[in-house]
C-alpha cells in the first residue's frame, strides 16, 4: 500500500453502523439473501442466479491491468447503511449526511440541479427530483425502488444493453447489483439541467455494484453526471458498476463521470449505450482516482444517422493503472462517431488506451475519428495504446491517430520568460492538455477536476 | 540601465558574438540592426536565459543588479521582457489565463480580481487592434504572424517591463499595425521610461519611429553608428556598406 495520501481530501471514513451486513464472500446463498432483503420479484432472483453461474464459468480477463490482487472471498457484497431512505435531505441519517456535506452534495443541489441522488455503500440513501420534472413524467429514482414501482418498463430494458454474459464483471454485477440510478425521460421532454448522482464507498473491503439504467424516449434530452469517492484503507475495495443507456430516435443523452475513488479501489465498469435513428449519445469520462480502472464506454449506433461521442481523460499517478478507452460500433448507415482520449502519466504509473471502431458491412457511409494523446511527465510512467479499426465496407471513412509526448521545453521557456515559475508553467501546460475534456464538464466539476489534477501533479 | 559587457558566444566553434558591450538607457530607443544570421536573436535569447545557448562568462546587469545567475522567470520579474521572433503556441492555455499567471507572478502584491483583470486585458487587446474574443483563444494557436506579434505587445503593456527587447516585432505587420505598434512603443518610452532594444533587419519601422541609438551587428561585432545616415546607407546599399 502506498503512503498515506494527504492531498486526497475525501479519504476520511465515518462510523456509521450499518443496519444490515451480509457475511464476506460470494455464494448462491448470499445472492438469495440480497434478493430477499430487497423483496424482489422471482424473475430478478433468477436473473441474479443465472448471472452468478456465468460469473463462475468465466475466467478472469487474460489482458489489461493486473487484477490478481482481487480476492473475491474477502469482499463484502452487501452492506445496507440504513433502513430509512430519505425523501428530503433532513431525513437522511446525520452521519451519512455529514459525509455527503463534506463532499459537497447538498451544495451541489442548491446549484440548480434538476435532481440529486446519493448512494452510500450498497444502497441509495437519497433521491430527489424537481417537482416540475416529475410532473412532466421524468423519473429519477434509485434502481431498486424503480424495480418495485415500475416493474414493466424495468423488465423491458434491464440487462438488454449489457447482458450478464458480456464479461466476467458484468456477470458479477448482474448477480449482486444494488443501488444505482434509474432515469426515464418521456418523449420530447428536455431536462435542461443535469441530474446528478453521487457514489460513496464507506465500509472497508466493500464491493459496490451499482446498476444504472437510463431510458431517453424519442426526441428527449438528458444530461446525467456522477461522481465517486471513497475513504483510504490499507485493504482494497471493489467497484464494479454496470451502466445501460437507451437513446431512442432523435433523443440526446450525455453521461458525465468524474471518477475520484481513493487509491485502494479496483474500478471495473461496463458502460454501454444503444443509440437509435438520428439520436446522439455522449460519454464524458474523467478518471483520476482508483488503484486500477478498466473501463471502455461503448456506443452502439443502431439507427440511421445516429452519432456518438466519447471524451475520455485519465490521470495516473504513483501506483495507479488507468486502462481506459472506448468503443464505437456502427450498425447503421450514415452514422458517425468521435473518440478523443487524453491521458496524463506521472511517477511509476501506467496509462493504457484501448479503442475500437467497428463498421459492419451494411452500415454504409459512416464516419469515425479516433485520437489518443498521452502526456508523460517523466520517464518513470509507462503508456501504451491499442487502437483497433475494423471497417467492413468501402464507403466509410475512419481515421485514427495516437501521440505520446512530454512537456515541450520551448513552451516551458516561453512561459518562464514571462515571469511564470517552472512549476506553474508545467501546471498550465497540463491544464491546457486536458482542457478539451475539462471544458465539457459542468462548471463545479471542471473546477474540482483542475484542482485534483494540480494536486496529483504536485505530489 | 541595462548593461551587457564582454559577451561572447560561439556555436559549433563559430564565433557568433565577439566581446559585445551594450548599454540600454531607460526612456530611449536603441535599434540593433544586422544581416540575417548575424546573431541578433541569439543576443536577445541569451539575455532572457535561453538554456540552448552557450556563452562565455559575461557581465549583465539590470539597474546594477547582476542578472547572469538568475533564472529566466526571475529575470522577467526584475523587469526584463524579451519578445520572441516566433512566439510559441500554447494549445489549451487561454490568453486570459496565460496573462493572468504572468501578471500575478510579476506583481504578487498587486493581484487583481478576475473581472478587473479581464477588463484590463480587453482594453489592451483593443489597443493593439485585436478583437476581444482573443481573450478566450489558446495563446498563439492558429494566430497569424502579425497577431502573434501584437500579442507580444499586449504582454508588454500588461507586464510593464523596465526594459523590452523587441525581436523583429515589425515583421508580419501590415502598415496600419506597424504605425499603431510604433505609437505604442513611443508612448511606453515617453510615459513609462521603458528602455527599448528594437531588433530588426528592415528599415520600414523608421518611418514611424525615431531611434535614439543605432547599433550594427556584423561579423560578430557591434558597431555604434549614426542613426540617420546609416539607415539611409543600409536602405540603398545593404549591410555591406557599413
Amino acid at each position: 500500500m502506498q503512503q498515506f495520501d494527504l492531498s486526497y481530501k475525501f479519504g476520511f471514513h465515518d462510523n456509521v453502523k450499518p443496519s444490515f451486513i451480509l457475511t464476506k464472500g460470494l455464494s448462491e446463498d448470499v445472492i438469495k439473501k440480497i434478493s430477499k432483503q430487497k423483496k424482489e420479484p422471482s424473475w430478478m432472483l433468477n436473473f441474479r442466479l443465472s448471472a452468478f453461474k456465468i460469473f463462475n464459468s468465466k475466467k478472469m480477463p487474460g489482458w489489461g491491468a493486473d487484477l490478481s490482487g482481487i480476492n473475491f472471498d474477502e469482499i463484502y457484497y452487501y452492506i445496507k447503511p440504513t433502513d430509512k431512505k430519505g425523501k428530503t435531505w433532513e431525513e437522511v441519517p446525520l452521519e451519512i449526511k455529514n459525509t455527503f456535506e463534506r463532499i459537497g452534495i447538498p451544495q451541489a443541489e442548491r446549484k440548480f440541479l434538476a435532481g440529486v441522488g446519493a448512494q452510500y455503500d450498497s444502497e441509495s440513501v437519497y433521491h430527489s427530483i424537481s417537482k416540475m420534472l416529475s410532473k412532466k413524467g421524468v423519473i429519477f429514482l434509485d434502481t431498486d425502488t424503480a424495480l418495485q414501482k415500475y416493474p414493466e418498463i424495468f423488465r423491458e430494458y434491464f440487462g438488454k444493453v449489457v447482458p450478464p454474459g458480456d464479461n466476467k464483471f458484468a456477470a458479477l454485477n448482474s448477480a449482486v447489483w444494488s443501488g444505482g440510478s434509474f432515469v426515464y425521460v418521456p418523449k420530447n421532454v428536455r431536462v435542461d439541467l443535469p441530474l446528478q448522482a453521487y457514489f460513496r464507498i464507506n465500509a472497508k473491503n466493500l464491493g459496490q455494484f451499482e446498476r444504472t439504467l437510463i431510458i431517453a424516449e424519442a426526441g428527449s434530452y438528458v444530461h446525467y453526471t456522477e461522481g465517486c469517492t471513497a475513504p483510504i484503507y490499507s485493504t482494497d475495495s471493489l467497484h464494479c458498476g454496470v451502466v445501460e443507456v437507451i437513446v431512442k430516435k432523435g433523443a440526446h443523452v450525455r453521461y458525465t463521470t468524474v471518477q475520484n475513488w481513493s487509491k485502494n479501489v479496483y474500478n471495473l465498469v461496463t458502460k454501454r449505450m444503444f443509440v437509435e435513428e438520428e439520436g446522439r449519445g455522449e460519454w464524458v469520462d474523467a478518471n483520476i482516482g482508483s488503484k486500477i480502472t478498466m473501463k471502455y464506454p461503448s456506443i452502439y449506433l443502431r439507427g440511421k444517422g445516429a452519432t456518438g461521442g466519447l471524451l475520455s481523460l485519465s490521470v495516473a499517478g504513483l501506483g495507479q493503472h488507468q486502462d481506459t478507452g472506448g468503443k464505437m460500433i456502427h450498425l447503421a448507415s450514415g452514422t458517425s462517431s468521435v473518440i478523443i482520449s487524453k491521458s496524463i502519466g506521472k511517477d511509476v504509473s501506467k496509462t493504457t488506451f484501448r479503442g475500437l471502431i467497428k463498421v459492419v458491412k451494411n452500415a454504409k457511409n459512416c464516419k469515425s475519428k479516433m485520437s489518443c494523446h498521452t502526456l508523460l511527465l517523466d520517464d518513470k510512467s509507462e503508456s501504451s495504446s491499442f487502437p483497433t479499426v475494423d471497417v467492413q465496407n468501402n464507403s466509410s471513412k475512419v481515421t485514427h491517430e495516437a501521440v505520446v509526448s512530454s512537456i515541450e521545453e520551448n513552451q516551458l521557456f516561453y512561459l518562464r520568460s514571462r515571469g511564470i515559475s517552472k512549476e506553474m508553467a508545467e501546471n498550465l501546460i497540463i491544464k491546457g492538455f486536458s482542457e478539451p475534456i475539462v471544458k465539457e464538464l459542468p462548471l463545479e466539476y471542471a473546477v474540482e477536476l483542475n484542482r485534483l489534477i494540480q494536486l496529483e501533479m504536485e505530489k | 540601465m541595462l548593461t551587457i559587457k564582454n559577451l561572447s558566444v560561439s556555436i559549433d566553434d563559430k564565433n557568433i558574438l565577439n566581446n559585445i558591450n551594450l548599454q540600454i538607457k531607460p526612456g530611449k530607443i536603441h535599434v540593433l540592426m544586422g544581416p540575417n544570421g548575424a546573431g541578433k536573436t541569439t543576443l536577445a535569447q541569451i539575455l532572457i536565459g535561453n538554456p540552448n545557448f552557450q556563452f562565455s562568462i559575461f557581465n549583465f546587469q539590470l539597474n546594477g543588479k547582476n542578472m547572469v545567475q538568475l533564472s529566466t522567470e526571475k529575470r522577467a520579474r526584475m523587469g526584463l521582457f524579451v519578445s520572441f521572433q516566433n512566439p510559441v503556441e500554447l494549445e489549451g492555455i487561454s490568453v486570459l489565463s496565460f496573462l493572468r499567471a504572468a501578471y500575478n507572478s510579476t506583481f504578487p502584491d498587486k493581484k487583481l480580481h478576475l473581472k478587473e483583470f479581464k477588463e484590463k486585458v480587453k482594453k489592451t487587446l483593443a489597443d493593439v487592434l485585436l478583437d476581444e474574443s482573443f481573450i478566450g483563444r489558446s495563446v498563439n494557436d492558429g494566430f497569424s504572424g502579425g497577431e502573434k506579434k501584437r500579442l507580444e505587445i499586449v504582454q508588454i503593456l500588461i507586464l510593464k517591463p523596465k526594459f523590452a527587447v523587441l525581436d523583429e516585432i515589425d515583421s508580419g505587420l501590415d502598415v496600419d499595425n506597424l504605425r499603431n505598434i510604433s505609437s505604442i512603443i513611443k508612448n511606453l518610452v515617453k510615459k513609462q521610461k521603458t528602455g527599448i532594444l528594437l531588433i530588426t533587419h528592415q528599415s520600414h519601422i523608421f518611418k514611424y519611429l525615431r531611434p535614439d541609438f543605432l547599433h550594427i551587428l556584423k561579423d560578430g561585432k557591434l558597431i555604434d553608428a549614426d542613426c540617420t545616415q546609416t539607415i539611409k546607407k543600409i536602405e540603398r546599399y545593404g549591410y555591406a556598406a557599413v
